[in-house]
């Protein structure tokens, strides 16, 4: 029996970890894939106290760190969360916890893990636009990262759907390895930053197709073009094939919340898992913590300095139900550990 | 051992194997590929002698990728008498290999 298992090995999971190893906290970390998210950022300016550095060297360095306290990050994929016993559900923070509720983490292999407390740390990952041949044709000409992806495009010709910052940096990613880019958005305007903005429209290899959506991918054994309808009123009965050899979907993220749903954690109205200010769900004993989770009101950040701060105070809740101490009043005492 | 393919030596490591082989078609740039590439490695450890591990980097080796229809990576192909029979891609965890494997050794 785990005082706490954490799932998921992003910032946020991590950050969790190590706030757990060293409130002396007996846990386990899962993560398929340690670094998640961060392993896919180029180049990240905003960490304070790292003037610039690439997604996955931060994530190795994190990963270190969790390991230097003896924790193992177990690359393994769960696949079920249950409580052992229906506890008490409810809202309320200051109810008195009962320590009834017990988890069961159930990984791939088979194994089973139980323990007093989690951290829900699962992240977010790319949104589908659900249309047909999107499934059928991964890997085969739909892709989700154009960092990945763009090199095996070489002088073809590619479509990028999307209209924020990922989209517009990955339409000028691809523009320097294909021969042309039609970048596909449904409003007449950009969601992301200005200066990407202005990259883009200099970019004679891009050609923007605004106001218009994707309805279908088509094709035999790959890709060979989309359909496109236009959303522009005068000509609303617009729909158009073109041809292309690749499909990138920048869409934005949405929060992974299938395992959540096993335990009938309470989501928002945009799916996201909710917390209150110390990142506690509405289920005794189960915390949440990165863009998984957002509390009422709160805006989405999607930083990993916002992420790790949402580990930091997960762990600290978690030890604070465990142990009915204060965990800022705590400091003291473990430093001289 | 973890063999790395070229064009040339494909057809005699991959296609003329006896045993089963695992191809990994990665490249530099990927950092996904970066983080599956200790999985690959364990599994080439644990099933040593059962099945071949080999990679591909997509970057150095076009006409490989391009003749298995390689569009993504990291992207895994397992190839049993000159044949694709399975295929796979993405960030997987150890057990989606194995389960994967295991159908064939």
């Amino acid at each position: 029996m785990y005082d706490l298992i954490i799932i998921g090995a992003g910032i946020a999971g991590m950050t969790a970890s190590i706030y757990a190893s060293r409130y002396g906290l007996k846990h386990l970390i899962f993560g398929e894939n340690p670094g998640g998210q961060g392993n896919l950022a180029h180049t990240i300016e905003n960490y304070p106290g790292i003037k610039s550095i690439k997604g996955p060297e931060l994530m190795k360095r994190v990963s270190e760190q969790v390991e230097n306290y003896g924790v193992k990050i177990r690359r393994e994929k769960v696949i079920g969360l249950k409580t052992k016993d229906q506890g008490p559900r409810t809202k309320d923070t200051n109810q008195k916890f009962k320590n009834s509720n017990q988890f069961l983490v159930k990984i791939s292999s088979g194994n089973e893990y139980s323990a007093k407390s989690l951290v829900l740390a699962m992240g977010a990952t790319h949104r589908h636009l659900n249309i047909p041949g999107e499934e059928k044709f991964l890997g085969k000409g739909v892709s989700y990262c154009t960092t990945c992806d763009a090199p095996l495009f070489r002088d073809k010709v590619v479509a990028v759907v999307g209209g924020g910052n990922a989209a517009l940096s990955g339409a000028l990613h691809l523009a320097s390895f294909v021969k042309k880019v039609y970048l596909i958005h449904h409003r007449d305007e950009f969601r992301a930053e200005k200066a990407w903005v202005e990259k883009l429209k200099k970019n004679k290899k891009i050609k923007l197709i605004l106001l218009s959506t994707v309805k279908e991918v088509y094709g035999k054994e790959k890709v060979e073009g989309i359909i496109i309808k236009s959303l522009n009123h005068k000509n609303i009965k617009t729909k158009k094939r073109q041809q292309v050899d690749g499909l990138f979907i920048e869409v934005g993220k949405t929060p992974s919340i299938i395992l959540a749903a096993q335990l009938r954690v309470e989501l928002n109205e945009k799916n996201y898992v909710l917390v209150d200010a110390n990142m506690k769900t509405n289920i005794v004993g189960v915390f949440a913590a990165g863009d998984l989770c957002l509390q009422k009101e709160q805006m989405v950040l999607c930083q990993f300095v916002a992420a790790a701060a949402d580990g930091a105070r997960a762990a600290a809740s978690a030890y604070q139900f465990l142990t009915k101490k204060d965990p800022g009043a705590s400091w003291g005492s473990f430093d001289k550990k | 051992m973890i063999i790395e393919l070229i064009n040339s030596n494909f057809q005699t490591e991959v296609l003329e194997s006896r045993i089963p082989v695992l191809v990994d078609f990665w490249a530099e740039w990927c950092s996904p590929c970066r983080m599956v590439a200790s999985i690959v490695e364990e599994i080439a450890k644990d099933y040593q002698g059962k099945i071949k591990v080999a990679k591909v980097n997509v970057d150095k080796e076009v006409a490989l990728a391009r003749k298995y229809q390689v569009m993504s990576i990291p992207s895994f192909k397992i190839f049993k008498d000159g044949k694709v029979i399975a295929e796979f891609m993405g960030v997987q965890a150890k057990s989606k290999f194995i389960e994967e494997i295991e159908k064939y050794v």
